[in-house]
This record gives C-alpha cells, structure tokens and sequence, in this order.
C-alpha cells in the first residue's frame, strides 16, 4: 500500500474505456430485450390461458433458481451447438442475458399490470377495443409507469451483473480492468478503480430511482 | 445439431464424485455466508433507524458501498488487493497461512454483500411498525435499547420473514461467484466436468436440475419459517 500508483490506471484509459463500452451496450442491450420478452411472459402468465400460464410459470421460476453464471456457461455452450458454428462471444453472452433477466423483468411486469385497477380493463372493454388494444393502450402504458423504478433498479443489478461475463472472458470492463492488473501486477490499484467506477455509476442510478420515486409520489 | 448423449458419464465415479463435491462447496459457502450477513445485516439494518445520526450515516454508507459494487470486484478486492494493502505481516498471513483461503474470502465477500441486502429489509421492517407502538414504549418509560429489545425487534423480525426467502435464495445462486476466486463450488465443478468429457449438455443440466432442488428446499424451509412466525392479523401473506 506504500505506492498507490495513478499512472498504471491513467494509461490504461482507452483499454478500459473500450471495455466499459461493451459493458454499457451489453447493459442496455438487455435491458430492451429483457423488458420485451418479460412482459411478453407476464402477459402469458396472466392471460388465463392453462398451458401458456404453465409454460410461462415454469420458464420464470426455472431461471430464478439458478445462477447467472451458470446460464452464461449454458448458452457459451448450447448457442454455437444450436446454430452449428460460432457466433461470438457477445451474441452468446447476449442471448444468455435477455433470457435471464426476462425472467426478472416478468415478474416485475406482472406486479405492474396487477397494480392497474380491474375498471381499466372493464372501461376498455365497454368502448369495444379488443384484448391486445386494451393491453397496448391501457394496462401497459399504466403498468410500466407505475414500474418505472423498479425497471431501473432492475436496470442497474443488470449493469453489475454483466461483469460476471469475465467467467468467458468477454472483454467487459471488469474483463479489461483485470487483464491489465495482472499485466501490470498492479492489480489493488486497478479493482479499487473498477469498484469505484462501478459504485459511480450504480450510486448515481440510485440518486434517479428516489428522484423518480419521490417525484411520483407528488 | 450433432451430440453425442451420455447421460452415464454423470454417474461415473469421477465425475459424480466431483458433482458431490461442488454441492457440498455450494451449500457451506451459502450456509456460513448467511449466518455472517444475518449477523451484520441486522446490526446494520437496525442502525440505520436509530437516533444518532453518526451511527445512522455510517450504516447507510455501509449499504451504499457494498449494494453499489458488483459482487465479483468485491470478491477479487477481498482476494487480490486486501491482502496487498494490509500491514506486511497480516498481508503474508493471509497470503500463507490462512487456511482454505478461496472459501473463507468467499464467504467473507458473499456475507458482507448479502448484509448489505439484509440490512435494507430489517430498516424497512423497523419502519413499518406503526410509530403509536415506540411511542407507547416510550410512555411507559422504556430506554431506547429497550424499545428495540422489547417492541421493534421483535415484530420488524417477524415482519420481514416473506422478503427474506428470496434473499435466502440468491445467497444460493452467489455463492457461484466464488468459482472466479478458484474454488470449485457446483457451477465450476459442472463447468469443468463439461471440458473433461465434452458431454456439455449433460453436465449443466445437473447443475441445473441440484440448483432447482436447492431453491425448492429452501423456500419450503422459509415458507415453514413463515408460518410460525407469521403476526396473527398483522401481515396477510399476500402483503
């Protein structure tokens, strides 16, 4: 600990500028996509239709016990199986992400249209729209509103999670912050500096989520 | 897709032998990491409600820094930096002498992340018992420890017993994260038993299948839990 050195982190930079990028995109990438298909199986799961309920139940609470991790290695293994050659490592670290946070996103979309009143619906029906219109125009719009906190929530565990890519070594920040601290044999400096950048990031998405709530509270 | 099915390489002895062996790493890394979490989650959690802003502002700080950093960077701080930055002779005994250092950094990371989780329910247990109830301990001429002891705790416990379960559950599934430190827990084990024998398919699914079983153990374990400690009248179960 007698010398804490700056340099190693300051050159580093642009290496580890690259890998929070894909850290970032591979963020927002599956937040987009696991809100879709999450709400796709929420829908599913409350649609009152026996077999897709069932399926969509099975899928939900399947993944939720098992470990990120181990979805990771499933899909590094199962997607180049299942396409019939390689596709790279960030399209199967992707598709593993979606399906996995799908899983969580649904059942926060699930919590969120049961928080919309019966009379919605009802008063949906009453004007004649059909079943997807009333989902479209009226249950979904309320439900991701009132949801919208704990999608962002959802959103930053997401960001933490995407550094558990470095079990396939997929050059994410994380990735890149210890390819360098072993290179470097610096390696105090360098993961102080990756839980620092982690906890700015995530502290400072925490600040919007109370601002989101205190400001839907009024 | 071409694969070759061998569902008796599970059951070779080998093989098997490591499965058992990554389950029991699972199990003991979760058990004692909870036992560490439930200890300073609730220490935490309670001094986040007390009066004294000092030890309110420490507490909270605890939650922000261990919440806001990904598991994984904790786990290698604990691991790779910890030792580097501590006094040279507590450094080399880590380092040395410590026994078993993979599970007890493992566990020393995983308890302190999932505190910092656990603290956040025992607050907000604290908080929804009605504000009449510390008032009426306090007319009776109850000292504040005395009010937590004899009214807060023990209701605030019972309350959060349902949000608990889940966090009982991920203490399963992050144990995990101990395989990036090196020790082989069920999800390394799975992982290296699909290099070995490139029957990839078969051993995931093990893990799979061990981990789905661990889950639905210990929700039944917390939804017994559940039953007698629910407050009669107090929490519904669909709160």
């Amino acid at each position: 600990m007698t010398d804490f050195d700056f340099n190693v982190i300051w050159s580093s930079l642009p290496f580890l500028w690259q890998g929070l990028q894909l850290s970032l995109l591979l963020t927002f990438l599956s937040i987009i996509g696991g809100i879709v298909l999450g709400t796709l199986l929420a829908l599913a799961r409350l649609s009152g239709i026996g077999p897709l309920a069932i399926v969509a139940a099975t899928y939900v609470n399947l993944i939720r016990s098992v470990p990120l991790i181990l979805v990771i290695f499933w899909f590094y293994f199962l997607v180049p199986l299942a396409l019939g050659r390689p596709i790279g490592g960030f399209y199967s670290a992707l598709i593993a992400f979606v399906l996995f946070e799908a899983a969580y996103y649904s059942e926060i979309m699930r919590a969120g249209i049961q928080s919309v009143k019966r009379g919605q619906v009802h008063a949906g029906q009453s004007t004649g729209l059909s079943y997807w219109q009333i989902q479209r125009y009226v249950v979904l719009p309320q439900a991701f509103r009132n949801m919208v906190p704990i999608l962002v929530t959802q959103g930053i565990i997401l960001f933490q999670d995407t550094s558990l890519v470095f079990v396939v070594s997929l050059r994410d920040f994380m990735t890149a912050s210890s390819i360098v601290a072993r290179t470097e044999g610096r390696l105090v400096e360098m993961y102080l500096f990756a839980a620092l950048v982690y906890f700015v990031i995530c502290f400072s998405g925490s600040m919007l989520v109370r601002s989101l709530k205190s400001r839907m509270a009024t | 897709m071409n694969y070759n099915w061998n569902w008796g390489v599970l059951f070779e002895e080998q093989y098997l032998s490591w499965l058992i062996s990554g389950f029991g790493w699972t199990i003991s890394v979760a058990l004692s990491a909870w036992c560490i979490a439930i200890v300073i989650g609730s220490l935490v959690g309670v001094g986040k409600t007390v009066p004294n802003k000092i030890v309110r502002g420490i507490c909270a700080t605890y939650v922000e820094i261990f919440r806001n950093v990904p598991l994984l960077v904790q786990m290698f701080i604990w691991y790779f930096a910890v030792p580097e930055m501590l006094p040279e002779d507590w450094g080399h005994w880590m380092k040395r002498d410590l026994p078993n250092p993979e599970f007890v950094t493992a566990v020393v990371a995983l308890g302190l992340y999932t505190a910092s989780r656990i603290a956040e329910q025992v607050r907000a247990g604290i908080e929804t018992v009605p504000p009449g109830l510390s008032a009426a301990a306090t007319a009776h001429g109850l000292s504040t420890a005395q009010t937590y002891r004899y009214v807060l705790l023990p209701i605030s416990f019972r309350i959060i017993v349902p949000p608990l379960t889940s966090e009982f559950l991920t203490v399963f599934k992050n144990s995990s994260l101990a395989l990036t430190i090196g020790l082989l827990e069920l999800t390394a084990q799975s992982q290296q038993i699909a290099e070995y024998t490139f029957q990839g398919f078969e051993a995931f699914t093990a893990a799979t299948v061990i981990y789905v079983c661990i889950a639905l153990v210990a929700t039944i374990l917390m939804q017994v839990l559940e039953k007698y400690t629910r407050i009669p009248g107090y929490v519904g179960k669909e709160a």
